[in-house]
């Protein structure tokens, strides 16, 4: 048992801080913010090999374990970074573990292409509300018992939304089928959990980023002629969301961990970090958001960018009520019992 | 990071697993209903295993289990809802003792409260001073030989099954607060001293003891003359990863389950079918995989020799605010029968959803309150001013 990053995973969080401290600034943020994608960064993150870190190493990818791209998620969170690295990396997974020798797969490894993943199942030949779907050059979609592959950015059109995300309306109908049946099932799953823990991984950055800005906010704002940060009130619950911020750094890391050793508790805990993280991220981005009085509400101060962002992650994957109802059909029993 | 545990603690698991299974009864968890939160029985089964000494650090002369495999003891105790309690203060008191007592104290209380035979109750906490325990006004006065101790102490839980109180007294009033304090291990059966009861909202009796010119020698001293402070340090760092409380709710959530898969509703709806409480239940599971995730970490860095402290309140904070959540959704589900007493008719799982939610408001409240608790985590991991 070892919970806190060794020297290597230091090494490597260090070196991709440094990238998205120089690539995705407040300033870049918000300069991409009418379509939530960065492609400047996209260019130096490719030079970094984080687009296919993940990917078997047979077919030319990194092969890094799910816990590395952990590493990178939190960060993608702290900052708040237009990139779908997350969608990239989980769809280019279920690609490779699909279709291994597609031709797409060397593009996707170096990043010169993006692919992601429709979260919900399409409407005939509709997938709506892409995740990064303004943006990707290819998307997996659920479509019946096919899983069906599009490329060309021509078949999207983006739409403004709460978390300034490119998300947008796909058209699949001259797309691939790339796996039908229980294939698709299965894969779909995986790539779906792999989605949640990493947004899970992603939103307790946010969450703990949120926070911080609260808290110097807290430690520079007189009023009563006193630091608000001196005020019980405040210190509370910063404490309440910090500690739920914490609490979802280790449940999620914890649903990272048991997708990589395939024990069968991924799918489960994966949904329950991402639920719990959800919440925390929200909640520590509001508190941060209020106690900074009318300026939260600024469109100049930052901490708005997480509050919106903290909703918007997580619920592109559809109305939370249902996730808690598959969860409660994995974990619960039905029916009477006399 | 690496969650597993190592093989000797998944081993020991086991161990603890067939333990409980033979030894944690109906009538040992019954007992604990009755109003004292131990069971003599129970404890002494643990003892006789060796896991009390076992607990204690081996540079103490203890039987070295390590952190890890302390921590699945709990936790295993924990979820089968067995009484911890004096499991707990044998393993505290005896490393206290172990590290910084006399050997009179050493050979008179570690034997037997190793062995399972004896407990001590803590005498910290007075009616004017509870979370600002360095305020303490028990006097204790060196009268020759021997210390002369008048005052009140509450919350002296089990003291009147215990034979020792560890007693926090004041012996200078002309110093800071935190400096003129001296601890004493005190036998109960000493002339002077009155075990009154306290009984309280939940099923549990708590006391209130009086100390009118108790005599005691020197030798029932522990630690400096003054020194009373770093005692309660030491108290404090044994009780990192041995006290319980990371998963008050298993057991709560586990009876819960088992009503509402037997009960229809009056529309004949079984109870767990109904979607809202099907999310609540798994809100409930969640919640605790995040204490799981807590409870790991302070045993991960108890294994690794750090003296946590912030680590400790987030979770305590969160496992017991959790839980007085849970006790209050799970006895609404229940309906109106959730209001029903331990061993009435038609009282959900025997009743024990009306004990949980009778139980639950104590959880944030001892061991250090929710709300010291985050005076904590916002002095200590936010970096905010210290506001008493």
């Amino acid at each position: 048992m070892y919970l806190r990053l060794n020297s290597d995973e230091l090494a490597i969080k260090d070196i991709f801080r440094s990238f998205f401290e120089s690539e995705c600034s407040v300033e870049r943020v918000r300069s991409s913010q009418h379509v939530g994608f960065d492609s400047g960064a996209w260019e130096r993150l490719i030079e970094t090999g984080a687009p296919g870190m993940c990917l078997p190493e047979q077919i030319g990818g990194g092969g890094a374990p799910l816990t590395t791209g952990a590493i990178v998620a939190d960060l993608v969170g702290e900052y708040v970074a237009p990139l779908p690295f997350i969608e990239h990396l989980v769809a280019s997974r279920l690609l490779a573990s699909l279709a291994p020798d597609h031709d797409l797969i060397p593009s996707l490894i170096s990043g010169e292409k993006i692919i992601s993943l429709a979260l919900q199942p399409a409407n005939k030949n509709l997938a709506k509300l892409v995740p990064a779907g303004a943006v990707a050059d290819a998307i997996i979609a659920c479509k019946g018992n096919d899983l069906v592959l599009t490329t060309g950015k021509d078949h999207a059109s983006h739409l403004r939304n709460t978390a300034d995300l490119p998300l947008a309306n796909c058209l699949i109908s001259d797309g691939e089928t790339i796996a039908s049946g229980d294939a698709t099932l299965n894969g779909f799953n995986r790539a779906r959990s792999e989605w949640q823990a990493l947004m899970a991984v992603a939103l307790t950055g946010l969450g703990r980023k949120a926070v911080d800005i609260g808290v110097s906010y807290a430690k520079e704002r007189y009023q009563f002629g006193v630091l608000i940060g001196s005020f019980q009130g405040l210190q509370h619950g910063f404490a309440s969301a910090i500690t739920d911020v914490e609490g979802s750094h280790f449940l999620s890391n914890r649903a990272i961990s048991s997708l990589e050793d395939n024990k069968g508790l991924g799918d489960r805990l994966s949904g329950m970090a991402f639920l719990f993280a959800s919440e925390a991220a929200l909640n520590a981005s509001s508190t941060s958001l209020q106690y900074h009085g009318g300026y939260g509400f600024a469109e100049e101060y930052d901490i708005q960018l997480y509050y919106r962002r903290a909703k918007g992650w997580p619920l592109q994957l559809g109305d939370p009520g249902v996730e808690y109802q598959r969860l409660a059909d994995l974990c619960l029993p039905s029916g009477k019992v006399a | 990071m690496d969650w597993s545990f190592p093989t000797e603690a998944e081993e020991f698991r086991i161990e603890v697993k067939a333990f409980i299974a033979e030894h944690l009864t109906e009538d040992v968890i019954n007992s604990t209903h009755e109003g004292t939160i131990h069971n003599w029985d129970f404890h002494k089964k643990i003892a006789e295993r060796g896991w009390l000494g076992g607990a204690v650090p081996s540079e103490l002369g203890g039987g070295g289990k390590s952190a890890l495999e302390m921590a699945v003891m709990i936790e295993e105790l924990q979820l089968a809802g067995a009484p911890i309690d004096g499991m707990g203060v044998a393993i505290v008191v005896a490393s206290v003792v172990l590290e910084l007592g006399n050997d009179h104290l050493k050979e008179t209380i570690v034997p037997k409260l190793l062995s399972g035979e004896t407990l001590v109750s803590f005498g910290y906490t007075e009616p004017d001073s509870g979370s600002d325990v360095a305020a303490a006004q028990t006097r204790a006065v060196k009268d020759g030989d021997e210390w002369v101790i008048n005052g009140q102490k509450m919350w002296t839980t089990m003291a009147h099954i215990a034979d020792y109180v560890l007693l926090l007294t004041r012996t200078n009033t002309e110093v800071p607060k935190h400096k003129g304090l001296t601890f004493f291990i005190v036998p109960l059966d000493t002339a002077g001293i009155e075990i009154q009861p306290v009984h309280t909202m939940g099923t549990e009796r708590s006391n209130a003891t009086f100390y009118d010119d108790v005599r005691i020698g020197d030798e029932w001293r522990i630690g400096e003359i003054d020194g009373g402070w770093e005692i309660m340090k030491a108290a404090l760092k044994y009780e990192r990863g041995i006290a319980g409380g990371q998963f008050p709710s298993p057991p709560l959530v586990d009876a819960f389950i088992e009503h509402a898969q037997a009960v229809e509703r009056p529309d004949g709806s079984v109870i767990i079918d109904d979607p809202v409480v099907r999310e609540r239940l798994v809100r409930a599971m969640i919640d605790v995989e995040v204490c799981r995730g807590f409870a790991y970490n302070t045993a991960f860095l108890a294994s690794e020799g750090v003296m946590f402290g912030v680590e400790g309140s987030m979770t305590k904070l969160f496992a017991s605010e959790s839980y007085k959540k849970h006790s209050k959704w799970f006895i609404e589900m229940a309906g109106t029968e959730g209001l029903l007493f331990l061993g009435e008719e038609g009282a959900p799982v025997g009743g024990v959803i009306d004990e949980h939610f009778r139980h639950a408001p104590v959880t944030t409240i001892y061991g250090g309150t929710s709300e010291i608790n985050r005076n904590l985590i916002a002095e200590g991991l936010l970096g905010l001013p210290r506001t008493r």
